[in-house]
């Protein structure tokens, strides 16, 4: 017999009565720790039990880095055309403002100019949420500028890379910005401001292929997915399965090509010390 | 190998041949009929090739007779010394290069390089460079500013290699820094897409102040068959997707992304390679001879707007 009896039947609270538990209030890591959104904020968002970095946009990031999540953000209305006339299964143009309306992002990446740890910084940040954050002419656009304002005013430059790459549905215009950005970042060599490429998760395509390799600094979150050619097609072309930690920071910073891992806990204060290193004396 | 839409030309060609036997072997008067299929021949291949469809394009620029760059590096210069290797890990036979001499100038010339047959295919592993490839490339290209000597670079590749190897020794950092480079060069910089041009493997030795695409060729950012599997989810829209990335010559020029076409022999280069080649040589000495009137400051000014100006958006 049970302790209590329902008395009535059915559910007998209201529909307006009823408690929301807001959706995205705890996030589970792939390991499948369980940790509150505050908590998650509080703690640069990484899950302090398995240090998993969550992936996160350039809301985040600014938030991150610049002090006081105080900034000036550059080019903000800036939007794709499309020149193509593009349509596989979808028409391009109503991609792109379908994906606006759902992210309230207007592209693939946002850059913007302030302080971080009291000295100036230009920070361009990319939105995997995005059209996977693929590079078309908004990006290689507002990364360019961000460049030139960084080269007009002398400030040095992060770059956050979070990209499969290259935007196919802007073709060969999309290819076009690989060259477009790495011939701006000859302007920094000469009047040798610092470039500093943070490569996320997941770093990939032409973007790996172009401006996030050619950091004076190439730094990386661990775990990041970094590579040319994605793992499928590379498992598809070659046959065979992929080594264990194939692509990952770890791995390509073994091969030599990132100066360090950083914790993003540490990032704010890793890049000031780097760059007040460099500054020392100047 | 005949692709489709080149069955019903080569059907009355054999025709052709067939009849001048006939008048050869007997008395009858077959002149007329032959003057006749000739004439029908031509304007066959002129409807044909002059309303190619996109895919079409693509069919030919992989065609399997198609001159190759070293075909056209024996055609154009007398004299040829191929020079080997990235300094670092290999020779990467995929990217071919060294100075030449074209009507009595020296030139750098490097370009990718495909297999005719399943040996060579392989040696030069369908023209898919390795990071080794692309740093080889921009190793002799150092050393052609060095010697103040034009570069040309010919572009032919299916893409990029996604192999183990190349991820390991930094596919991506090789062909970013190339781009970076490319911009410094001090000395003019051809470069023209004679077959394939497919996304970064191509574009990263494809930065200079003049870039030809030849009529039949393709350069976008992927092909149109990965991209219908991305985009649709099977190799079947191969064509669809031909004709929204808009990757041939007409396009790429109508999209200001390149600066010229070179004509090509009608029916293709692979009908006739000596043709396609002088045609070729005609570009490149007209282009460079504009070019090394100005000064290298110039040069460098004129290649960043260019590229600096790509793009459409609002």
């Amino acid at each position: 017999m049970a302790w209590f009896n329902r008395k009535d039947k059915g559910i007998q609270t209201s529909t307006k009565d009823k408690k929301d538990a807001p959706d995205g209030l705890w996030y589970k890591t792939p390991n499948g720790h369980i940790i509150h959104m505050r908590e998650l904020k509080k703690n640069s968002y990484v899950c302090p039990e398995d240090d998993y970095h969550v992936k996160i946009g350039s809301k985040e990031y600014f938030e991150i880095l610049f002090d006081n999540n105080k900034f000036e953000e550059m080019d903000a209305l800036m939007s794709s055309a499309d020149p193509l006339n593009f349509k596989d299964t979808k028409k391009y143009s109503d991609r792109i403002v379908d994906t606006q309306k759902k992210t309230g992002l207007k592209d693939a990446v946002r850059t913007a100019h302030g302080m971080s740890k009291g000295k100036p910084i230009v920070i361009a940040c990319m939105d995997f949420s995005f059209i996977g954050g693929s590079m078309g002419a908004v990006v290689g656009e507002k990364i360019s500028r961000a460049i030139d304002y960084s080269y007009q005013n002398n400030i040095p430059i992060l770059i956050i890379s979070k990209s499969g790459g290259a935007r196919m549905m802007e073709a060969g215009i999309s290819l076009m910005q690989l060259a477009k950005i790495s011939s701006k970042l000859t302007l920094l060599e000469e009047k040798k401001i610092p470039y500093i490429s943070l490569l996320t998760d997941p770093t990939t395509g032409g973007v790996t292929a172009s401006f996030a390799m050619l950091g004076d600094f190439n730094i990386a979150e661990p775990g990041a997915l970094i590579g040319f050619a994605g793992p499928r097609i590379i498992r598809e072309t070659i046959g065979k399965d992929l080594p264990k930690g194939f692509q990952r920071s770890e791995f390509v910073l073994d091969h030599g090509f990132l100066d360090f891992i950083v914790d993003r806990r540490q990032l704010k204060n890793k890049i000031s010390t780097l760059l007040a290193l460099i500054f020392n004396g100047a | 190998m005949l692709l489709d839409f080149e069955k019903p030309i080569s059907e009355l060609e054999s025709k052709l041949n067939d009849m001048k036997q006939l008048a050869v072997e007997s008395d009858v008067d077959v002149s007329l009929a032959i003057k006749k299929l000739e004439e029908n021949i031509i304007s066959l291949k002129n409807d044909t090739f002059k309303n190619l469809t996109r895919w079409q394009r693509i069919q030919l620029s992989r065609h399997p007779d198609r001159p190759y760059t070293l075909d056209y590096i024996y055609e154009i210069t007398s004299e040829f010394i191929e020079l080997h290797g990235d300094r670092n890990v290999g020779d990467d036979r995929a990217v071919v290069g060294g100075f030449a001499e074209i009507d009595g100038e020296t030139i750098m010339i490097i370009g990718q390089q495909k297999g005719r047959n399943t040996k060579q295919r392989q040696e030069r592993n369908f023209g898919m460079a390795n990071p080794e490839g692309y740093r080889k490339a921009l190793r002799l290209m150092k050393l052609a500013e060095k010697f103040n000597k034009p570069i040309v670079t010919l572009i032919d590749t299916p893409g990029a290699f996604p192999g183990i190897e190349a991820e390991e020794r930094g596919q991506g950092e090789a062909i970013a820094k190339n781009l970076k480079e490319m911009f410094t060069l001090k000395v003019p910089v051809i470069c023209v897409v004679i077959g394939e041009g497919a996304s970064g493997g191509a574009l990263g030795i494809a930065i200079g102040d003049k870039v030809l695409m030849m009529e039949n060729a393709w350069y976008s950012v992927i092909s149109p068959e990965n991209c219908s599997t991305i985009l649709w989810r099977s190799w079947d829209y191969k064509e669809q997707a031909a004709d929204v990335l808009k990757p041939t010559a007409k396009d790429m020029l109508k999209l200001k992304l390149i600066d010229g076409i070179i004509k090509e022999p009608l029916g293709g280069a692979h009908t006739n390679l000596q043709e396609s080649a002088v045609f070729l040589k005609k570009a490149l000495m007209s282009n460079l001879e504009t070019l090394k009137k100005k000064s290298s400051e110039e040069r460098i000014a004129d290649r960043m707007d260019k590229f600096g100006s790509m793009g459409v958006y609002s």
